[in-house]
């Protein structure tokens, strides 16, 4: 009998996460084309429904319809399954996101470590396409990739840590407590780790001014240049499902995740993590983006020191 | 062979290979339809050869079995993003030929044109320059509002807002409507505030100072060997432009200065552009306080027969030199014509700047060189 419950539960879970993966997806995709418009003295979508709101839905219907077209020469079996290692991870870090007290479908105790984990696979997935693509542009893409998730997990793991110190917690719930006085982002051990961890996070999602693997002016499309249809929708929603998790990391580990008062729980992580990602379009849309050795020099010369550095501090003055 | 290769590799077994990209004709960012063959080492350009031609639809042979005056729509054609600049060269070359007056009202209102025209072209110039780096667009649609603002003033004017076609022989198409010059007026005011915003938005910019600054120095020598004119010869340092050294229509009645660059690094022409839409809208402001009366329009015949003879006419395009040699032979046609077009020479230089620096540089060079393949290819 508890096992069948806990299967459906599991069920259930995974159903709820993956259809808030598509809806907010395509959400996102829809508010980025908004945003980016009104930047850029544009109106953006308008045509269809209200705002061209349901855009995204047209978009995917026509990607669903679209033939799925495999150059020849491509790696058939690793170009296949590229596209899956690139979202599975990022659906599979949902199982410790806590939306609200409750709604959260397990609080591991090493929650934090899983997260960690789990989203470094991704790259496996891009650096896949780009090998298995045979296409010259795309190998680019998908070796500056792997390069730069990998340089930039570095800075991202120790601002971790250094959270993981303070709330004395891996489990995402208790760091969640441990914020019931102060947010992380205004605790004065702790605010060079959310800044640390906010730029570490744009380079680990690609964007602006770390979008090196896409790089369009460059690389044509990067590591997904010869994907189309569907394949090619599954790293987008690989993509804005990324965004989605760093944001919602960020907000449980520094701006007090689904603490808030008057409004529910689930408003407030939510009104946190879409603004958070709002900032990260203000941002893809507003610079230039940096040279791939610039990045990498960024990311093993400045940001990593400075990081171990911080971890260190906030070490000492936790010992006292 | 195959067996002295299989040893070759045999013996070290980690080895790397040189790889060959083909960046165009179909590449987002080659600046219409040019083929960039890079070889690479890993993310280092080894060499880089641009392959041209997928533009090239004869212009010089067309001159020779058109009138002088059917042949001014097709210089619309060649920098179509300063296309006046190019009405303008032509027809002072016809004009020199047939020793032709213009009226002075005429050679104002073809400054003006010509320098509103010169800001256009910067504009998409810088900002296709940001959008090269990486700038998703925002600076390209911040240049296109402000140009949309001057295709606005042209439309009025000529009706036209890409190809304009407005320059004749001995003249212009038609005068200026009534109240244009409070338009432009109002114009220069705009864009002078707008000018200091991409500064703010740009110039300064510490990732944009990362990605031009020392990238890609054209250095005097060099820039004179491949006979580079324009804003990219005076980012290198070098003082000159036609209208200051040998001023044609009426530059010689407006004071501006030549904006010049330090090291020629892609910063620098990027930087020289911007002060040179600060001087344009200097030159334009000076010519329509001092527009003088009178009918601007050609009165000349639409067939011309100059004289047996050649000539050929310089003028200051936004991108460099632009000249045309005519040949006639007395008929109504030229007898030869040839456009020594600056993007050509500008293309030229790149495969020199971009050895051993890395895929990026290469587009962030080619964005700083600002070429129009319309021109190249003629």
């Amino acid at each position: 009998m508890f096992t069948f419950l806990n299967l459906i539960f599991m069920v259930m879970a995974g159903v709820m996460v993956l259809g808030f993966i598509a809806v907010s997806a395509m959400f996102l995709i829809w508010w980025e084309r908004k945003v980016s418009a009104h930047i850029q003295n544009r109106y953006g979508p308008m045509r269809v429904g209200w705002h061209g709101a349901l855009q995204s839905v047209a978009d995917v219907i026509k990607l669903l319809l679209k033939e799925d077209i495999r150059p020849t020469k491509a790696d058939a079996w690793v170009w296949w399954l590229a596209p899956f290692f690139a979202v599975v991870p990022s659906v599979m870090a949902f199982v410790v996101i806590p939306f609200s007290k409750e709604l959260i479908p397990r609080d591991l105790n090493i929650g934090v470590l899983y997260i960690m984990a789990i989203t470094s696979v991704c790259v496996i997935g891009i650096f896949m396409a780009g090998w298995g693509s045979n296409n010259k542009y795309s190998l680019l893409g998908g070796m500056r990739a792997a390069a730069q998730i990998i340089s930039y997990e570095l800075p991202l793991i120790l601002s971790m840590i250094t959270v993981v110190m303070v709330a004395n917690s891996l489990s995402m719930q208790k760091i969640v407590e441990a914020q019931s006085r102060c947010w992380f982002i205004f605790h004065p051990n702790l605010a060079l780790a959310g800044l640390i961890y906010i730029i570490a996070a744009t380079a680990e999602v690609n964007r602006t001014p770390f979008d090196i693997p896409e790089a369009e002016s460059e690389l044509v499309a990067g590591f997904h240049t010869e994907y189309s249809g569907m394949k090619f929708a599954m790293f987008f929603l690989g993509e804005y499902t990324n965004v989605f998790i760093v944001s919602a990391i960020a907000t449980t580990l520094f701006l007090g995740g689904w603490k808030g008062p008057l409004l529910p729980p689930i408003a407030w992580f939510l009104i946190k993590t879409y603004g958070i990602i709002t900032f990260l379009m203000w941002v893809r849309w507003t610079f230039p983006r940096l040279r791939v050795d610039q990045l990498m020099g960024f990311a093993w010369k400045f940001l990593t020191p400075v990081s171990f550095l911080n971890l260190a501090i906030v070490g000492l003055l936790l010992l006292k | 062979m195959e067996d002295s290769l299989s040893a070759q590799s045999m013996k070290k077994d980690i080895y790397t290979e040189e790889f060959l990209i083909n960046m165009g004709p179909q590449h987002p960012s080659t600046h219409g339809v040019l083929s960039l063959e890079c070889r690479l080492d890993g993310e280092i350009v080894m060499d880089c050869t641009p392959h041209l031609g997928y533009l090239h639809r004869s212009m010089e042979k067309i001159a020779e079995n058109r009138t002088y005056t059917q042949f001014i729509p097709f210089t619309d054609r060649l920098d179509y993003v300063a296309s006046i600049n190019n009405n303008l060269g032509y027809c002072m070359t016809v004009e020199k030929l047939l020793k032709m007056e213009v009226p002075e009202r005429a050679q104002y209102i073809r400054v003006i044109m010509a320098e509103l025209n010169r800001i256009a072209s910067h504009l998409i110039g810088i900002g296709a320059f940001a959008q090269d780096l990486g700038a998703f667009a925002t600076p390209l649609f911040y240049g296109f509002r402000d140009r949309e603002k001057i295709l606005e003033i042209f439309d009025e004017i000529c009706g036209n807002r890409l190809t304009y076609n407005y320059i004749r022989i001995g003249g212009v198409q038609s005068d200026f409507p009534e109240g244009l010059d409070k338009k432009i007026n109002e114009f220069i005011k705009y864009m002078k505030l707008k000018i200091d915003d991409y500064d703010q938005l740009l110039t300064n910019n510490a990732i944009l100072l990362a990605r031009s600054k020392n990238i890609g120095c054209l250095s005097k020598e060099v820039a004179i060997n491949y006979s580079i004119t324009g804003p990219n010869l005076r980012a290198s340092g070098i003082r000159r432009d036609i209208r200051k050294d040998a001023p044609y229509l009426v530059y010689d009645r407006f004071e501006f200065d030549v904006p010049l660059g330090a090291n020629g690094d892609a910063w620098d022409r990027y930087k020289v552009r911007v002060e040179e839409i600060r001087q344009s809208l200097r030159i334009v402001e000076q010519a329509i306080h001092a527009l003088p009366p009178g009918n601007p329009t050609s009165k000349a015949n639409r067939i011309h027969k100059p004289q047996a003879g050649e000539v050929y006419v310089r003028t200051e395009n936004p991108r460099g030199e632009l000249g045309f040699y005519i040949v006639s032979d007395g008929s109504a046609t030229p007898y030869r014509l040839k456009i020594r077009g600056p993007s050509f020479s500008n293309l030229a230089v790149l495969p020199e700047l971009v050895k051993g620096l890395k895929i990026a540089d290469i587009i962030c060079i080619l964005g700083s060189l600002d070429i129009v393949l319309g021109e190249i290819d003629r």
